[in-house]
């Protein structure tokens, strides 16, 4: 259910000053507004916010929404409303590398849980936390679709399934070693036009 | 081996490339369409197959599409329903991600059927990899001159566009898709209006899931009767079933509409059997939202019948000892799942996606959790069951859209079945509190004495 986002204030243009998003996101999002009709480009605002949440290091600050706002010509409380009800978007700051076990039926009675433990005793967090240095958050979510390969977690765009800990430990090493936040920034969005 | 007709080539080399899947006969239900068929041609034949969508409902596609209100002027939109959140539903994962192209050519010609100019694949934000998929079959097939602008010569433009979701179940629901597409909250819009009358932008449209739009393609390139000759009764065609839980062959499925349940569930062309040599214990035959079967009544109706994978077999007993095919999403459990457990999580999966519009689902749903946490944590009390069959009720029927009911049915069933399991968590706390209680003690469904007249 909807989140509440803290630190909500009035409109205030100036609060903007320093977030620009890069070109290649500008123009993203520029022919991700094209895709509906005439006066329906609102359409686009929850791709969009993907790759804003991309651009601002993976959260969506009151000020990011807002500059979302301004480019896609909406009010602010048409930005802030969106952004709180879908699980994906995140209004708190989160680690370079989200971890999203499944935590659903069927990757349940195939070790969701022990996935969980094992993963938080791995990086000494708890879920929904994220460690000191920034870069492994833990969460669970809801059905992924991946069922066939429970247990399951998602990072960024990555879908990984049958998890055993040998493939986490792999997989947290991989991260590691990328240090990297990848995921709605590399689509080539203008494809189609 | 059944027949397959939309997975006929999984497993061709390249097939999730245009050039692959052209050699293989991709496209042709857009020639034959385009070039030899009238749009109403086209809907006559998907009605003439009997085709249900396959989202959940079950609902007869053609006349799903002839219902499309079509006034003078004004656009008309198809919208494919890509947003697969229901628990223990991959189908359609599957279908994209390994033959990208069938989704594409169902959707030029289910547009064209329908008189749509511009369609759009709502997917779910987290399938963005599949998203990815999607957008570049469809640049492929804008370069092969199937979408665009006077597509084969015939004058018929079409423009096909993806959108991902952030990630909400609720916007599987239609119309709450319709507002999550026009960038809202996917808050459940009051019926009447349906879709085929005011949806997108308040134009008319259809929406369909993924599996129904590209079973359309066998459809048209065979023939609606061809289809329909497959399946019994008002199951035709093929079905995707998506099988997880404790079983040795987890997977996506072609089934011929049909097959005997045990079949399915125990032969090595499906699912092999139950992992680990365990015995089954219950199984959710499509999707989180519909009811639970103890053991008893999954292979063999309530009269002793062999259950079908069908939708009429399935929902055989109503919701007394029956079920439903749903979404095909098909979950089996074995002897050492606890019961409980599992009914608190898919509680918990309700309350989260609850889109918190109606107050009997906001509440409701939460409440289930809470009661159902406390059961499972051995806090319960013997009233506790009875109070979650009253919220149940009390949710079912009352409610904007039907997450309200596909999480009341869940829980109701679980209690009707296995009543005696969650007397045990309130009568055994000590053993309950042991989080693996399942394992330690399985507890097996108990067959009710039939009642001699
Ligand atoms: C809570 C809820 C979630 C749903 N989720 C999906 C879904 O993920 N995919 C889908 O195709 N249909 C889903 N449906 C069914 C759709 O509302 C709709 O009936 C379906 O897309 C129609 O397509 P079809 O006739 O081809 O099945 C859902 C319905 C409800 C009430
Ligand atoms: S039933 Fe639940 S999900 Fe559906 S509209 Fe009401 S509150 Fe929202
Ligand atoms: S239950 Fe985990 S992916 Fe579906």
């Amino acid at each position: 259910m909807a989140e509440v986002i803290q630190g909500t204030r009035a409109f205030n243009p100036s609060t903007r000053a320093g977030i620009q998003f890069s070109e290649e996101a500008l123009k993203t999002i520029e022919a991700l507004m094209k895709r509906y009709p005439e006066g329906k480009h609102k359409s686009a605002l929850l791709p969009v916010l993907h790759v804003a949440q991309a651009e601002a290091d993976g959260w969506l600050s009151p000020e990011v929404m807002d500059y979302v706002a301004e480019l896609m010509k909406l009010q602010p409380i048409e930005v802030y409303e969106v952004a709180s009800f879908y699980s994906m978007y995140n209004l708190k700051p989160v680690g370079k590398c989200v971890l999203e076990v499944c935590r659903t039926s069927s990757c349940w009675t195939r070790g969701a849980e022990d996935v969980v433990d094992y993963i938080g005793k791995k990086l000494n967090i708890r879920e929904g936390e994220t460690t000191a240095d920034g870069m492994f958050t833990l969460k669970t979510v809801e059905c992924l679709g991946a069922c066939g390969g429970a247990p399951m977690l998602q990072c960024g765009a990555e879908y990984h399934e049958n998890l055993t800990e040998a493939k986490i430990d792999s997989l947290i090493e991989r991260y590691r070693a990328e240090g990297r936040r990848k995921c709605y920034t590399d689509l080539d969005y203008q494809n189609t036009k | 081996m059944g027949r397959k007709l939309l997975l006929t080539h999984d497993h061709v080399e390249g097939i999730q490339g245009y050039a692959a899947y052209r050699a293989n006969g991709g496209y042709r239900s857009v020639e034959k369409a385009l070039k030899k068929m009238t749009p109403d041609e086209v809907v006559e034949e998907v009605k003439k197959s009997g085709l249900r969508g396959r989202g959940g409902a079950g609902f007869p596609t053609g006349m799903k599409w002839s219902f499309l209100a079509k006034p003078e002027g004004v656009p008309r939109y198809l919208v494919c329903n890509a947003d697969e959140s229901e628990p223990g539903t991959f189908k359609d994962r599957y279908l994209m991600e390994r033959i990208p192209h069938i989704l594409i050519e169902g959707m030029i010609t289910s547009s064209y059927a329908l008189g749509a100019n511009t369609s759009y694949i709502y997917i779910r934000g987290e399938y963005f990899y599949v998203a990815r998929i999607l957008e570049n079959a469809i640049a492929e097939a804008y370069a092969n001159g199937w979408l665009g602008k006077n597509i084969l010569g015939t004058g018929y433009n079409l423009d096909l566009y993806v959108q991902v979701g952030g990630g909400a179940y609720i916007c599987g629901e239609e119309t709450a898709l319709l507002e999550s597409l026009e960038g809202k909250r996917g808050n459940p819009r009051i019926k009447p209006p349906f879709p085929a009358v005011a949806g997108l932008y308040g134009c008319p449209t259809v929406v369909n899931n993924v599996e129904t739009i590209a079973a359309v393609v066998p459809i048209v390139n065979d023939g609606g009767d061809e289809y329909a000759k497959i399946g019994i009764g008002r199951s035709t065609g093929t079905k995707l079933i998506s099988a997880s839980g404790n079983i040795n062959k987890p997977g996506v499925y072609e089934i011929e509409l049909g097959v005997p349940v045990e079949e399915f569930i125990f032969s090595d062309e499906y699912c092999g059997g139950i992992a680990n040599g365990k015995r089954m214990k219950a199984c959710v035959p499509g999707g989180s939202s519909v009811p639970i079967l103890p053991d008893y009544l999954v292979c063999k109706t309530a009269a002793g019948e062999d259950r079908l994978m069908t939708y009429e077999s399935l929902s055989d007993g109503g919701f007394v000892s029956g079920s439903m095919l749903g979404s095909g999403g098909f979950i089996v459990y074995d002897e050492h799942q606890c019961i409980v457990r599992n009914t608190w999580n898919f509680s918990r999966f309700y309350h989260h996606e609850s889109c918190g519009q109606c107050s009997p689902c906001r509440e409701g749903t939460g409440w289930m959790e809470r009661v159902l946490h406390r059961l499972e944590k051995g806090e319960g009390h013997m009233s506790d069951i009875d109070l979650l069959v009253d919220v149940a009720k009390k949710i079912e029927g009352n409610t904007i859209c039907p997450l309200g009911d596909a999480a009341a049915w869940p829980v109701a069933a679980a209690i009707r079945h296995f009543r005696h399991e969650f007397e045990y968590h309130v009568l055994h706390p000590d053993k309950i509190k042991d989080p693996k209680h399942g394992y330690r003690e399985p507890i097996m469904p108990v067959k009710p004495e039939p009642v001699t007249a």
